[in-house]
C-alpha cells in the first residue's frame, strides 16, 4: 500500500511538473472551466437561497389570504366578510389586512406599503426597509413626503429601520399605522386589502378554503402552499431560463475542453512512448493522465465554486439581478443568506470534473497502448 | 543469459507494405559481456534490441531470460524463463526490473530536470523519494553531473545528454543495459568516452548489447562478442 501511495506521490508529481510546462494551454482551458463552473454554480446558489428565503418568509405568513374578485380583477373587500368566515368551524382567528403598492416619482422606485398586526410607533410614523432608506438617504427622525391619492402632500416621521435579515422581501417595506394607510389610499374603514385567515387544523385548509367560496362567492381565498407554489415555479421557471442560456456555453466548453484535453500534442505523443520505452506500464501513463484532467478539472471547480458563492453571498449576484429579482428597483444592498445544497453540488461535480477527466484518459489509453518499441524505431 | 530460439519478427502482416525486419534468429547473449549487434541500417539491430529487451513480442520464435541463472529474473519467476508469450503487464514489469535502455536519440522528456529524468523510470515502483533521490545523485555523481542535476535537459550539450541517458538507464539497477546505435549522435571524442562507461559497466557485472554500425563501435576492444545481421537475419560467415 506504501509502495503504491509512493508511485501515485512520483506521478502527481510528474504530472504537476507537466502542467507547469504546458501552462499556455492549460491556462486557457482552467479559465474557461472556471467560468462555466463559476456561472453553473452562481445559477444554482442563488436561485436555491432565493426559494428558500421566500420558503422561509412565508412560514409566517397568514395560512388562507381572503381576496375579493370583483369581474375577475382583485378588489378591496368589506370587513364584514369577516365576521361570515369567523362563524365557520375550525377557523381561529379572521383579520382585515391592509397592503399596497407605492411609486416614489422623486426616487423612481417602488415601495410596498404594510400595514402590520401591531405597529408601535403609532399615527404619522413609519418604518422603513433598509432598501427605502439607502435609496432615498434617510436615516431615523427624517421625514418621508408621499402624494395621497387625492393629490395631497403627506410626510411620515421614520421612527425605525428594518434589520435587513431578509432583505429580499423587507428592502422595498414601509410599515405605517392603519389611520395612514386609510388616508394616504382613501380606503373607508370598512374595507381593507384583504382578510387573513387562521386555522386550527392545516389538513382543514382545503376544506374551510371551499366553504369560504361557498359562503362568499365573490372572493377567493389563497392556501399559502399555493403562494409557496407560485414562488417556487417563478424562480424554477426564471433560473430555468437562464440555464437555458448557460447551456450554450456549456456546449461551447465542452467542445473546447473536448479539442484540448483529446488532441494529444506530438510532443505529449512523444513523452507517453518514452515512459513506455522506459518501463512504465499503460496503466501508469493514464494513471498519470488521470491526475492531469483531476488537477485542472477539480481546480477550475473549487476557484469556480468559490467565485460564485462569493458572488452570489458576499457580493450581490450582479450579473443576476436583472433577471432572477423582478421589477423592484431597490435592491442596493442584496445579500442572500448563504445556503448550499449538496446534492446540486454533486451533480455539478459529475457533470463537469468526471467527463473532462474521462476525456482526457481515452486519447491517452489509445496513446499508451501502442508497443514500446515505436520510440526505438522512431 | 538469454537466448533467442528461432525469433521472426514480422511488421504490417497481412497488408501490402508486410516486412520481415527479423529473421529465424536464434542466438545466446552470455552474460556479464559486452555484445555488438552489427550490420549495416535496415539490417534489423534495432528490432532484434527491442525484442531481447522486451518492448515488442516476436511474430514467431521463443526468448527465454535467465538472469540469474535460476529460471528467475530479479524476483520474478515464470516457467522456463519464457517471456514471449507474457502478457503485457509482466514484460513491462521485466523490462523495468531487467533492463536499461540507452536510446539513439536518447530521448530524454524536456522541461524536466536532469535529476527527475534520472528517477523517470523508478516513479511506478513506488520506492520511497528520497532512497531514490539518493540513488539517482550517485549515479549522477558517477557520471560527473551532480553539479547539474536541477539543470533542465534542453539546456544540456551533447556529452552531458548521454550521460544523462545512461544514468537514467542504469537507476533501476539492471542486470542487462541495451543500447541503440548510442554513438550515432557523438563525435569521436564523446564516442570513445561512451565506450568507456560501457567497459566500466561490464567490470561491475552488467551484460550490455549493443546495437550499432559504428566502426568505432564495431572495432573496439570492450566488445567481447559481434554478432553481424543483415536483412534481418545472422550473417553466420561473419559471426565472431
Amino acid at each position: 500500500m506504501r509502495r503504491w501511495f509512493n508511485a501515485q506521490r512520483h506521478i502527481l508529481e510528474l504530472t504537476l511538473s507537466a502542467l507547469l510546462r504546458r501552462r499556455g494551454k492549460y491556462l486557457a482551458l482552467v479559465t474557461v472551466y472556471t467560468l462555466v463552473v463559476f456561472l453553473l454554480a452562481s445559477v444554482m446558489f442563488f436561485t436555491h437561497a432565493l426559494r428558500r428565503e421566500a420558503a422561509t418568509l412565508l412560514e409566517g405568513a397568514p395560512e388562507i389570504v381572503v381576496q375579493r374578485l370583483v369581474a375577475g380583477r382583485h378588489d378591496l373587500i368589506p370587513t364584514a366578510y369577516a365576521d361570515a368566515i369567523a362563524e365557520i368551524r375550525g377557523v381561529t382567528s379572521v383579520r382585515p389586512a391592509l397592503w399596497g403598492y407605492y411609486f416614489d416619482p422623486i426616487f423612481g422606485a417602488n415601495y410596498t406599503l404594510l400595514v402590520p398586526e401591531e405597529f408601535t410607533h403609532g399615527p404619522g410614523n413609519i418604518a422603513i426597509g433598509p432598501g427605502v432608506a439607502g435609496a432615498s438617504g434617510s436615516e431615523v427622525d427624517y421625514i418621508l413626503p408621499f402624494w395621497s391619492s387625492e393629490g395631497r402632500l403627506t410626510s411620515y416621521t421614520i421612527a425605525e429601520i428594518l434589520p435587513a435579515e431578509s432583505e429580499l422581501v423587507a428592502a422595498d417595506l414601509i410599515l405605517m399605522a392603519a389611520e395612514d394607510f386609510r388616508a394616504l389610499f382613501d380606503i373607508p374603514e370598512e374595507l381593507a386589502t384583504n382578510l387573513t385567515v387562521s386555522v386550527r387544523n392545516p389538513r382543514e385548509l382545503p376544506v374551510i378554503a371551499a366553504k369560504i367560496t361557498e359562503l362568499l362567492p365573490d372572493t377567493r381565498p389563497i392556501i399559502r402552499d399555493e403562494i409557496l407554489r407560485t414562488y417556487d415555479s417563478i424562480f424554477s421557471w426564471r433560473s430555468g431560463l437562464l440555464m437555458f442560456i448557460l447551456m450554450t456555453c456549456v456546449l461551447a466548453f465542452i467542445i473546447f475542453a473536448w479539442d484540448k484535453a483529446s488532441g494529444l500534442s506530438a510532443e505529449e505523443r512523444r513523452e507517453i512512448g518514452i515512459l513506455k520505452a522506459i518501463g512504465w506500464e499503460t496503466s501508469d501513463v493514464l494513471q498519470m493522465k488521470f491526475w492531469e484532467g483531476a488537477v485542472v478539472s477539480l481546480s477550475s471547480f473549487l476557484i469556480g465554486v468559490l467565485a460564485a458563492y462569493g458572488h452570489v453571498f458576499v457580493g450581490s449576484s450582479g450579473l443576476f439581478e436583472p433577471v432572477l429579482k423582478g421589477w423592484a428597483v431597490i435592491y442596493p444592498e442584496f445579500r442572500l443568506v448563504p445556503f448550499i445544497d449538496g446534492y446540486q453540488v454533486a451533480v455539478l461535480f459529475f457533470l463537469t470534473v468526471v467527463p473532462y477527466t474521462v476525456s482526457t484518459i481515452v486519447p491517452a489509453w489509445r496513446a499508451a497502448t501502442v508497443d514500446p518499441d515505436a520510440v526505438m524505431r522512431g | 543469459m538469454i537466448e533467442l530460439v528461432e525469433v521472426t519478427k514480422v511488421f504490417n502482416r497481412g497488408r501490402p507494405n508486410e516486412f520481415t525486419a527479423v529473421d529465424g534468429v536464434s542466438l545466446r547473449v552470455e552474460p556479464h559481456r559486452v555484445t555488438g549487434l552489427v550490420g549495416p541500417s535496415g539490417s534489423g539491430k534495432t528490432t532484434l534490441a527491442s525484442l531481447i529487451g522486451c518492448m515488442a513480442r516476436p511474430t514467431s520464435g521463443r526468448i527465454l531470460l535467465d538472469v540469474n541463472g535460476s529460471g528467475s529474473l530479479s524476483g520474478l519467476t515464470f516457467p522456463g524463463g519464457e517471456v514471449t508469450s507474457l502478457p503485457e503487464r509482466f514484460l513491462t514489469e521485466i523490462r523495468r526490473r531487467t533492463f536499461g535502455f540507452i536510446f539513439q536519440q536518447f530521448h530524454l522528456v524536456q522541461g524536466l530536470t536532469v535529476l527527475e529524468n534520472v528517477m523517470l523510470p523508478a516513479y511506478p515502483t513506488g520506492e520511497p523519494h528520497a532512497v531514490l533521490r539518493t540513488r539517482a545523485l550517485g549515479l549522477l555523481e558517477m557520471f560527473d553531473m551532480s553539479r547539474k542535476a536541477e539543470s533542465k535537459v534542453e539546456w544540456l550539450s551533447g556529452g552531458e545528454t548521454q550521460r544523462v541517458a545512461i544514468a537514467r538507464a542504469l537507476i533501476n539497477s539492471p542486470a542487462v543495459v541495451i543500447a541503440d546505435e548510442p554513438t550515432a549522435h557523438l563525435d569521436t571524442k564523446l564516442a570513445r568516452e561512451f565506450l568507456d562507461i560501457l567497459g566500466d559497466l561490464k567490470s561491475r557485472g552488467t551484460t550490455v548489447i549493443v546495437a550499432s554500425h559504428d566502426p568505432l563501435v564495431v572495432d573496439s576492444p570492450i566488445i567481447d562478442r559481434i554478432v553481424r545481421l543483415r536483412d534481418g537475419r545472422v550473417d553466420d560467415g561473419a559471426a565472431d
